[in-house]
């Protein structure tokens, strides 16, 4: 009988904003990513604010657990988009990134390299992006990812389906009720209609405490401690796994560090550690630990997102749509092209959180502040990714190419 | 609670935004209780039940009738029969002394008095009446001269209202800021009640649009780019012209309907010229009823370039009856409209950015549309009435004490 475990697995990612980039740029000029340094949507600011409230710190403590707690283990996936920012604008924060996963117990998770939402649009790009993906984390990090997870943790069958095809073992998901029904998501799982891959899903409540609750005054169960938290785990008999999933910006950036974030980091493997009957586990040790409890049918899309755990946020609103049709519309001529920066740009531009930007449901209850953009507006966001596709279509004229 | 309201105009014989304004503030100000006497510097029917309606006029005068837009001149009708032509300086000072024979015989408990025309009217009320005097700034002399000194005689006359009025009643943050500059008023003298609109003003359009050739051309992918309201400096409209022209190298299809009428007429259309867009727009002049309404409809984006504009009622108009909004930062509807799209009145090629992001993206538009339509039903002046009720109370109360 194997040990209850903690699987804290942890995201790593930052997009290529686009910059203000108006339709006197398009035609004009090609540099759709590069705000000024101290601009809102300059993607260099961000990183060395990112690295330095967070990912530096997070790094330093979780490789400190490491060494301190020899049963202490993550999973972690970093896309492909900050992995490059990262080795343009802050060399050192890619090095404290590698010597974490040199300590070897720190699994890395597949996706796409770009956080696209290509699986729903063209296979074929996704695959790319995925093949790429796996490229960089080997060539970065000596490791080759054996679990998948999709952007925004978005899935269904028929993704299940298609990573059981391409010899995953393990598969991750939104822990969402209507779909695990009367199920725990301290379980691990098979998809419906797969063989051999295993499901693990996110336990969204206690990983919501960390991530969105851990600051919040108004929580009836702040100030949240590590001892506590580790005594809920204690206190839930039916379970195998707990799944804590979340952004790795959680710890500095989403919390900050002031709200005693890094402290709870700390503290949660010795708390949780004192009962010997505890231990931590990778993703893929989870599933190599445990047998499948039941098969769990997921006919719809389900992410990680908002109180509809959809791909609302993204594919809400019809300029959303307008946008990714249009963006996919170009796949053909740009890949036809040859022209490396060009794919470049167009594969930039497929990441998800272009169209986040675009979501309007909060913004039309006038909660702007609901959501984590760089722009004013949606429909500023809107019209500069708009821009930037007439640019993309410009590019292709000029080389000759029909569009 | 009884209120001495003195204003320039109501509808249906109103210029532009201040008529419409004093119309349904009052409206919502009587369903509170509060009575209200509306004194108008001319003589006509108003299909008004909710307040009495007097018209300040000279003694030996029967009639007095309103030429056209609110700085043209009126004519006066003697007891003799004989008729007069007076300016509008000459009609102010009319207005103020006829308005001093209504305090004579009238109780009321404060004196409301919106914009400049109404202010030395104003003065003499609260001078003779020892009431509360409320003055209502739709808008100052520099957001008329767009930016510019103005009249000196104007400013004279807002400036010393303002130093002698018991509160000063702002319709946006804009304005508040632009009298403390301008005037150097204390910002705590001077309370923001935002205008607002009530929703069943507006009248249904009808199936056919006025401007047919529009609506054709529509149908053939061309897009349609709205403005009304007068031609005048204040209104920013050479900046949408040459905004336009930037537009219309980019997406050839898209037509500009400008309706209204003013000084600048002339001196837009040669610019229209000059820019080489002279086949892209179309001045209709000005409009009342069916096209007034249908101008709206017809647009795929309004736009509001105005320079200042103290609060700026066609956006919400315009969304009202379905075409969603561009306007410009130095607007007072800029603070109460989120899901529009905002611009600096001197930012040509950022207007042009936005306006052709509009014209090429149906999807675009109808979001925007869709969002702000939300936020317009619940727009009330309901609010606004609320403040001026707890704020009369107040100064009544401070005169009692």
């Amino acid at each position: 009988m194997s040990k209850k475990a903690i699987v804290l697995y942890l995201h790593v990612h930052q997009p290529y904003r686009i910059r203000h980039y108006t339709i006197f740029d398009t035609a004009n000029s090609h540099d759709y990513f590069d705000a000024p340094i101290g601009d809102r949507r300059s993607n260099e600011s961000i990183v060395h604010k990112v690295a330095e409230k967070s990912y530096i710190p997070t790094n330093n403590k979780l490789i400190e657990l490491l060494e301190r707690h020899p049963e202490f283990k993550i999973s972690m996936s970093i896309t492909g988009t900050v992995l490059d920012q990262l080795q343009q604008w802050s060399p050192a924060t890619l090095h404290s990134f590698q010597r974490l996963v040199a300590t070897g117990r720190v699994e890395i998770v597949a996706e796409t390299y770009h956080h696209s939402l290509a699986f729903f649009y063209s296979l074929a790009e996704f695959e790319m992006q995925v093949q790429m993906h796996r490229e960089k984390v080997q060539e970065l990090f000596g490791q080759t990812p054996q679990v998948f997870r999709n952007t925004e943790l978005s899935y269904n069958n028929d993704l299940a389906y298609w990573a059981d095809r391409a010899g995953y073992k393990g598969i991750l998901a939104e822990g969402w009720d209507p779909v695990l029904g009367w199920r725990s998501p301290n379980f691990v799982y098979r998809p419906t209609y797969t063989n051999n891959i295993r499901l693990l899903m996110k336990n969204y409540k206690l990983s919501d405490d960390i991530a969105f609750r851990f600051s919040d005054q108004n929580w009836s169960e702040w100030p949240l401690t590590a001892d506590k938290f580790a005594n809920w785990l204690n206190d839930t008999p039916e379970a195998t796994n707990f799944n804590l999933f979340m952004d790795y910006e959680t710890f500095g950036e989403h919390q900050w560090g002031d709200s005693g974030i890094f402290g709870f980091l700390e503290h949660l493997p010795s708390e949780w550690l004192k009962n010997p009957e505890n231990t931590f586990m990778t993703v893929s040790e989870a599933i190599d630990s445990f047998d499948a409890r039941d098969h769990v049918d997921t006919p719809q899309t389900t992410t990680w997102a908002d109180t509809e755990r959809d791909l609302s946020a993204w594919l809400g609103n019809p300029m959303q749509h307008e946008a990714i049709n249009a963006l996919y519309d170009l796949q053909t001529p740009i890949i036809k092209s040859g022209d490396l920066a060009l794919i470049d740009d167009w594969r930039k531009l497929q990441t998800s959180d272009h169209f986040y930007y675009m979501c309007t449901k909060w913004f039309s209850d006038g909660d702007i502040h609901a959501y984590f953009s760089p722009y004013e507006t949606p429909y500023e966001a809107y019209t500069n990714f708009l821009n930037a596709y007439h640019d993309l279509k410009f590019r292709l004229t000029e080389k000759g190419i029909e569009v | 609670m009884k209120v001495l309201m003195l204003g320039w105009e109501l509808p249906p014989h109103n210029s532009g935004g201040l008529g419409v304004a004093c119309y349904h503030l009052c409206k919502s100000l009587s369903k509170k209780g509060v009575d209200i006497e509306f004194i108008l510097p001319y003589t006509a029917e108003h299909n008004i039940d909710f307040m009495k309606i007097t018209a300040a006029q000279p003694k030996d005068v029967i009639e007095v009738i309103k030429s056209g837009i609110a700085y043209d001149s009126y004519k006066y009708i003697h007891t003799d029969g004989s008729e007069e032509w007076v300016d509008i300086y000459g009609q102010q000072l009319a207005y103020e002394h006829a308005v001093d024979q209504i305090v004579e015989e009238t109780e009321f408990d404060v004196i409301h008095a919106h914009d400049w025309l109404t202010f030395r009217a104003g003065l003499r009320a609260k001078h003779k009446s020892n009431k509360p005097l409320v003055l209502h700034v739709h808008s100052i002399e520099s957001d008329r001269a767009g930016g510019d000194t103005g009249n000196p005689l104007v400013r004279e006359i807002e400036y010393l209202s303002m130093l002698l009025a018991d509160r000063i009643i702002a319709v946006s943050a804009h304005t508040k800021y632009a009298i403390i500059r301008e005037y150097g008023i204390p910002a705590e003298n001077i309370e923001v009640v935002h205008n607002s609109i009530d929703q069943t003003s507006l009248e249904e359009l009808d199936a056919d649009n006025a401007y047919r050739y529009l609506a054709l051309m529509k149908q053939h992918g061309y897009r349609v780019v709205v403005n009304i309201g007068r031609l005048t400096i204040q209104k920013g409209l050479p900046n949408l012209l040459r905004a336009a022209r930037e537009v219309v190298l980019r997406a050839p299809k898209t037509l500009f309907l400008i309706v209204g009428s003013g000084e600048q007429e002339r001196e837009l259309l040669q610019l229209a010229a000059e820019l080489g867009i002279g086949k892209n727009v179309i001045f209709a002049g000005f409009q009342r009823g069916k096209n007034w309404r249908d101008a709206y409809a017809i647009g795929d984006l309004f736009v509001m370039p105005s320079i200042s504009e103290p609060f700026g009622l066609t956006p919400l108009e315009a969304i009202g009856y379905g075409t969603p909004s561009l306007i410009s930062k130095q607007s007072g509807v800029a603070e109460v409209l989120t899901n529009c799209l905002k611009v600096d009145y001197w930012d040509v090629d950022e207007m042009a950015n936005q306006i052709t992001a509009v014209v090429t993206s149906d999807a675009l538009r109808d979001e925007l549309h869709r969002n702000s339509l939300k936020e317009y039903e619940r727009l009330t002046w309901d609010h606004s009435a609320d403040k001026l009720v707890d704020l009369y109370n107040r100064h009544v109360r401070e005169v009692v004490v």
